[in-house]
């Protein structure tokens, strides 16, 4: 029983990393770019929904849609960055692209301390709900929320990747950047595309995030969006399907170290396995090894 | 030309005029030094706790002094760095002080105990709780209860006040802090007759607890110790009420602050927690009424534990000199040794090891408010 809950433990951790890493692996798979400010999108999200909350008590809303601004702004801030920061660099060695990517992260951390102190702010519970308990499994409803939101986000958008026609210009920008534009996609506004639903999954992560741990803090993407890119690299970057399992595993190795093992080892149990994915397969679990032509 | 030589000579002149007057105004004070972070990044700690000690002097001296004399209060800023520190107190034995107030945080504070411990100079720190400081040279006394002191306080409370059988402990294992609490806790649960059902650990900069707070929950203990600062202990609390632990939670004196860290609407978590802390506010004792008056009609602001410990340390060295009855630093520190003292933190006198021997505050957490509890008075 108590395994079982530790596993449920896991995947809620799992689930968050699951959703940034989406976009993570969205971005490198189609710009070929890895998005370091990925995990501060996560930390705008929480201010967004922070400071909405005032405003939406005051109309009697539910805390939890406060996700409906937060995703407003997330999009808007990602559309923004990677026409700011990225595009100009489109054609730029891939190392300008990376500084680009930390610069921004450094950007938007500094701006939110200058702007709002490093002070940790305490966020309302989101979900007020009775926990659920059946079989004497005690579960709280924020953990199941999480849980399945993130299945179905997934499976969403991986139905949206194989059947409708921007999903398909997604997948063929991926494939080959120059040949789609020759067949008539318009690459500049797909990959902006890619940004927004990237950015747009993370605020979700982050009101699911502020559920779990309700403080928000200016730092607080960096360490996650490191362990989101660590699932992303584990299930195969580029792949979606790889993203949602690694941050899956990651979450429950977490928890499982930390249960029976140490909690001191969790964190050098995640980087270990970065550092066997790369030595062992450096394309991920679900990743193939396709050579490139010369 | 002429005319310059002459005024230079005359500025000169009052120069030294000035200069003369301060060294015979010297031999009619009592100089005592202070040291505290005034600036940087431990300040709030630093400026709230001088104040302290600043009213403290203040009184005093409107009293008519110590030994006849009025007591000239010297406070250096050292930034809340050790090299700072020690470097201040340099400038303080060249000013002639006959004791110290000071230093704050532990870090410091130990370096200048290790310095003063040479000079045999008569030092009480009000609030450095690292156990290991008043070892530095028996001049050295301390204020504030210990870490592992503040362990066997909770023991105690959780067997006699809230009548537990079984305790669970969630320890982060990378604090000085914490690690000591968890220990001393154990060690007197032991002796106290209360079982620890479950101990685990967890690092610093963690934010998820859910694992080691399911594998408590399974052992389902009367209270729950969290020898945590505020921050995490928000975390802490939160989440094992998710996993569904029904504990009390029980936590010392860093948690003071923790609800300021919980939205209003996560308060249900820590309502009818208790804590350990060196007084509360709302306690009618008088002693801790008028010094909290006296503090605002100063400060325009509530005081702080650390003003409290501050204020006591200075009328303990006031009250060590008039009992040595002269500044020789080794009769205030034998007269300190000895000292039996009431302040606004309760009453002392200290051990060997020039701990303070003294009573405990508790607090009780009601919605999101400190409530006086009672106070635990040590065996």
């Amino acid at each position: 029983m108590e395994f079982l809950l530790q596993i449920i433990n896991g995947l809620q951790i799992g689930s968050i990393y699951a959703l940034v890493s989406l976009g993570y692996t969205m971005v490198y798979g189609i710009a070929q770019l890895i998005n370091f400010a990925h995990g501060d999108i996560i930390m705008v999200g929480a201010y967004i929904s922070l400071f909405s909350i005032p405003v939406f008590s005051r109309m009697g809303l539910p805390v939890w849609l406060t996700i409906a601004p937060a995703i407003v702004i997330c999009v808007l801030l990602g559309m923004l960055t990677e026409r700011v920061a990225y595009r100009p660099l489109r054609n730029s060695p891939r190392i300008s692209n990376l500084i680009t990517a930390i610069g921004v992260s450094l950007l938007l951390e500094n701006l939110f301390m200058k702007l709002f102190t490093p002070n940790t702010r305490a966020f309302p519970k989101v979900f007020n709900q009775a926990p659920l308990s059946f079989g004497g499994l005690h579960l709280n409803y924020g953990t199941i929320v999480t849980i399945f939101l993130t299945i179905i986000l997934s499976v969403g958008l991986q139905y949206f990747m194989k059947k409708t026609k921007y999903g398909k210009a997604m997948m063929a920008t991926s494939e080959d950047y120059g040949a789609a534009k020759l067949v008539g996609i318009n690459v500049d506004n797909t990959i902006q595309l890619t940004f927004a639903i990237g950015s747009g999954l993370a605020a979700i992560a982050s009101v699911l995030y502020v559920s779990a741990y309700p403080q928000v803090q200016p730092l607080m993407g960096s360490m996650l969006g490191i362990k989101a890119f660590i699932a992303a690299v584990l299930g195969g970057i580029g792949i979606l399907p790889g993203a949602v399992l690694g941050g899956f595993i990651l979450g429950i190795v977490e928890s499982l170290t930390r249960a029976y093992l140490s909690s001191q080892l969790a964190d050098a149990f995640v980087f270990a396995i970065l550092i066997i994915v790369l030595l062992v397969k450096p394309t991920g679990i679900l990743g193939k090894n396709i050579r490139e032509k010369v | 030309m002429k005319k310059n030589t002459i005024t230079l000579l005359g500025l000169s002149l009052l120069m030294v005029a000035c200069g003369g007057k301060q060294e015979a105004k010297e031999a009619e004070v009592i100089k005592i030094g202070g040291l505290g972070p005034l600036t940087g990044p431990v300040a709030v700690y630093g400026v709230s706790a001088t104040n302290g000690a600043k009213l403290a002097f203040e009184e005093i001296n409107k009293a008519g002094g110590v030994l006849g004399k009025k007591i000239e209060f010297i406070l250096l800023d050292e930034k809340g760095d050790s090299t700072e520190a020690v470097t201040a107190y340099n400038r303080l034995i060249d000013e002639g002080i006959v004791a110290l107030v000071g230093d704050i945080t532990s870090k410091p504070t130990l370096a200048v105990a290790e310095i003063a411990a040479q000079d045999n100079m008569p030092m009480v720190t009000p609030t450095g709780t690292q156990f290991n400081i008043t070892e530095a040279g028996p001049n050295v006394f301390r204020v504030c209860f210990t870490d592992p002191y503040q362990g066997v306080i909770l023991a105690n409370l959780a067997k006699n006040n809230l009548n537990a059988k079984t305790a669970a402990i969630m320890v982060n294992t990378s604090s000085d802090y914490s690690d000591g609490i968890a220990q001393s806790f154990a060690e007197e649960a032991k002796k106290v007759g209360l079982k620890i059902v479950a101990q685990e650990g967890y690092a610093e900069g963690d934010k998820d607890f859910r694992a080691q707070l399911t594998k408590i929950a399974a052992t389902n203990p009367d209270v729950l110790l969290v020898p945590e600062y505020y921050e995490q202990t928000a975390l802490i609390t939160t989440q094992a009420r998710e996993v569904g632990i029904k504990a009390k939670f029980i936590g010392p004196d860093g948690w003071d602050g923790v609800a300021k860290a919980l939205d209003a609407s996560a308060y249900p978590a820590i309502e009818n927690s208790y804590f350990t802390n060196h007084y509360s506010l709302e306690d009618t004792n008088e002693k801790i009424q008028n010094f909290a008056s006296a503090y605002r009609a100063k400060y325009n602001e509530d005081p702080s534990a650390f003003s409290a410990l501050s204020y006591d340390a200075a009328y303990l060295v006031k009250e060590a000199i008039e009992k040595a009855g002269n500044t020789d630093k080794d009769a205030i520190v034998k007269a300190m040794k000895e000292i039996d003292f009431t302040g606004v933190t309760g009453h002392l006198n200290f051990d060997e090891k020039n701990n303070p021997v003294k009573a405990v505050t508790i607090l009780r957490i009601e919605n999101g408010n400190y409530r006086f509890d009672s106070v635990i008075q040590p065996k």
